[in-house]
């Protein structure tokens, strides 16, 4: 279906309305009243158009879990919510932490063709932190690993943890770290706080993110190298990382959507459907995440997109698995949090949910809507505002945070470099 | 009243107040040679029991026979989804017995929310995780009144565990409801971080808390806090907040000792005070049975049940 789209009368990162002609695979031209005799037409009116977002944190499932989601199934997910390129986490079963591994994963993203798939490999042996994973292996792969993460588990061990900041140097790496202290965390289940208390349910402190984003930032900066922090979740995290960029180090971080916009009293119904890890927090820790997002501390949006199978939320709390699907409804979350507050303009949701997640990921061919660069982009309507109904996802999964929750706008059309995956709301094909 | 008791932050002053008020009628019928009421004939009362609690599920089975209800006792025990059935279909499964009432004990907090959204009949908890054990809380109103004669103004102290306790937060929600001021006596380790905003004083000092107690109430230590550097040792804690014979000496004349039990001999209650006259320990077991017949009664005979 790669051929030549006009796509009229769309707003490049929510400027002015113009024509964008996409021809192949890269966008040709952009300008006012262009005309293609014989291409495809897209009237784009009123839409935003945005570059492909790209997503840092994804859990895809597969291999191990294809009850839960698949390549195919995820990528789908992904292209209804905008995406374009999804960085695969590690924690499958096997773990993604060999270089056969991480290349079946990459493979089936190829296969599935609807979103490229970036495989993240584990930074330590089947996730137990105890001794590196061939993370060159992965590196020199057919997937090109870059981001490496023990995501779902933290590099807990000061050692381990400087040494994969250091060995990942030679190769342009990055560790991206699930910051948790274990020992802080023993069976923890939601923020510690007034709720956990209430709820007598085992708290996650707040300073358990804390202590190890302060101790890595400081590694980081010892051994000169990169540290990507996956889902800040409190404001002192956010201060920590703040601090930590003003001295000049090379620090990065995420902040998922639900973070962005719910809050720890929805763990009040005991419904596992508001399970996570890291918790959901505080309403100031929300306001904390939306400034720091805002004011570029933290970089970017990652969906955390992690998908369950329904026997797993339908349990009591503390048996359930922690984890929420995030892709198809990212950018609307961004929308109602940011955007509508007047926190970030459509530029800047560029740049947080494309461009930089694209640069930590060091990938190419992400993150600009111009003639030359490929065509990989997304066209929103911003007004209609509808609820979230799971049953129209793709996601293998339904554990969505946000089910019948009225949030606004819609993912109209999703290309790939210039092929669409997603038309009027669908996927394409 | 709600359907369910699940929590007692869910009742009403009025509620409890009934809930104590019909406990008192009942218990006249505990002093019949016939103890039996034909009030709940026909009716079926689940006891859904996953964890070991003999003395609560005895007193729940006892209540709901002396209001001749049908009892089921469904024991299950362990985590649901690692072994065996889970608690959905579980509740499924009652749900087509015909359950009018199931009355749940659970390892997990928030078990018995989960359970009032599976099933038609009213959920009454018997103890949720470290969340809470409203029936527990309502015979120690109970006996509270009956000892001392009033619940409004009263002093009451609770001592111990309290971060892990469901006896504590069911305590200290139904008490400040019925206008007690409760105070929690305890290491700042076993203290919920967020403690401060709750409907309560705290402290750390029990020497200093006893001359000002009208009802001291003493939360057993479990086993698995010994080991978790909640406190030193046992000895210490012992020291520092257990219940001995020259402490009990620092309390008013009129003051009573509750616990909650199982106890602990010699680690957070002395021998000497659980078996003195001011312990109420026994007749707390009593007045459970009477307590929960209330419950029971009111949830299901009240308005709109019957049919």
């Amino acid at each position: 279906m790669t051929g030549t789209w006009l796509i009229t009368g769309a707003r490049p990162l929510g400027g002015d309305p113009a024509d964008v002609l996409v021809s192949g695979e890269a966008v040709a031209e952009i300008g006012p009243g262009l005309d293609a005799p014989g291409s495809q037409r897209l009237d784009a009116d009123g839409l935003i158009l945005l570059p492909g977002l790209v997503d840092l944190h994804t859990h895809l499932r597969e291999p191990g879990r294809e009850d839960a989601e698949t390549v195919a199934s995820g990528t789908a997910a992904a292209a209804l919510g905008g995406y374009t390129t999804v960085h695969a986490m590690a924690n499958t079963e096997p773990v993604a932490d060999t270089a056969g591994v991480v290349e079946q994963v990459w493979r089936l993203g190829r296969q599935a063709g609807r979103c490229d798939v970036q495989p993240v490999g584990a930074v330590t042996a089947g996730l137990e932190g105890s001794r590196l994973a061939e993370l060159g292996a992965m590196a020199d792969s057919a997937a090109r690993v870059r981001v490496f993460s023990d995501d779902g588990q933290c590099v807990h061990d000061a050692v381990l943890m400087r040494r994969a900041l250091e060995y990942v140097r030679a190769f342009g790496g990055v560790i991206a770290q699930h910051a948790q202290e274990p020992r802080l965390t023993s069976g923890a289940q939601v923020n510690e706080g007034e709720i956990s208390g209430r709820l007598g349910l085992a708290g996650w402190p707040a300073v358990a993110e804390e202590a190890i984003v302060a101790r890595d930032c400081l590694l980081a900066a010892h051994v000169g190298s990169a540290l990507h922090v996956c889902h800040v979740s409190t404001s002192g995290s956010v201060e920590i990382i703040r601090w930590a960029k003003a001295k000049g180090w090379q620090v990065t971080a995420e902040v998922t959507p639900h973070h962005l916009l719910l809050t720890e009293a929805l763990a009040g119904g005991y419904d596992p459907v508001f399970k996570v890890n890291p918790p959901l927090r505080t309403a100031e820790d929300v306001q904390a995440l939306r400034a720091g997002l805002a004011d570029g501390t933290i970089d970017c949006v990652a969906t955390d997109h992690a998908p369950h199978p329904l026997e797993d939320k339908e349990t009591e709390w503390q048996a359930a698995a922690f984890g929420m699907t995030g892709l198809e409804t990212a950018l609307r979350v961004v929308h109602e949090a940011l955007v509508q507050p007047g926190l970030l303009d459509w530029a800047g949701v560029a740049d947080r949910m494309s461009a930089r997640p694209a640069a930590i990921g060091r990938l190419s061919g992400h993150g600009r809507v111009a003639p030359g660069e490929p065509a990989s982009l997304v066209l929103y309507d911003p007004s209609p505002r509808e609820a979230v109904d799971p049953a129209s996802h793709a996601s293998k999964s339904r554990n969505t945070p946000f089910a019948g929750m009225v949030l606004p706008g819609r993912v109209v059309a999703t290309f790939l470099r210039g092929r669409p995956t997603v038309l009027d709301g669908k996927l394409a094909w | 009243m709600n359907r369910h008791l699940i929590s007692a932050g869910d009742l009403s002053q009025d509620d409890a107040v009934l809930i104590l008020d019909t406990a008192d009628e009942l218990d006249r019928i505990a002093e019949r040679p016939v103890k039996k009421l034909p009030t709940l004939r026909g009716r079926t009362v689940v006891n859904l029991f996953y964890e070991d609690s003999t003395r609560t599920r005895i007193s729940f089975e006892a209540a709901a026979k002396r209001l001749s209800a049908d009892v089921i006792n469904f024991s299950a025990k362990g985590s649901s989804v690692a072994k065996g059935e889970s608690l959905k279909d579980t509740a499924l499964t009652l749900e087509a017995m015909g359950a009018d009432a199931v009355v749940i004990r659970h390892g997990a907090s928030g078990a018995p929310h989960r359970l009032a959204g599976w099933v038609r009949g009213s959920v009454v908890n018997a103890g949720d995780g470290a969340h809470e054990h409203p029936t527990q809380a309502l015979l120690d109103a109970f006996t509270m009144r009956r000892r001392l004669g009033r619940l409004d103004g009263l002093r009451v102290t609770i001592v111990g565990d309290v971060l892990h306790s469901r006896v504590a937060r069911s305590n200290v929600l139904l008490l400040s409801t019925l206008g007690a001021d409760v105070t929690l006596v305890a290491p700042p380790t076993l203290l919920p971080v967020a403690v401060g905003g709750w409907p309560c004083s705290v402290g750390y000092d029990l020497d200093a808390a006893l001359p000002k107690a009208d009802v001291v109430m003493m939360l057993r230590v479990q086993q698995e806090r010994m080991n978790a550097a909640y406190f030193p040792t046992v000895r210490e804690y012992s020291r520092r907040y257990g219940l001995d014979a020259a402490r009990m000496a620092l309390l008013p004349e009129h003051a009573i000792v509750m616990h909650p039990g199982p106890m602990n001999r010699g680690v957070e209650i002395a021998a000497e005070v659980a078996d003195s006259v001011r312990s109420t320990i026994v007749e707390q077991v009593a007045n459970g049975v009477s307590v929960r017949m209330a419950v029971l009664y009111l949830l299901l005979s009240g308005p709109g049940q019957g049919a």
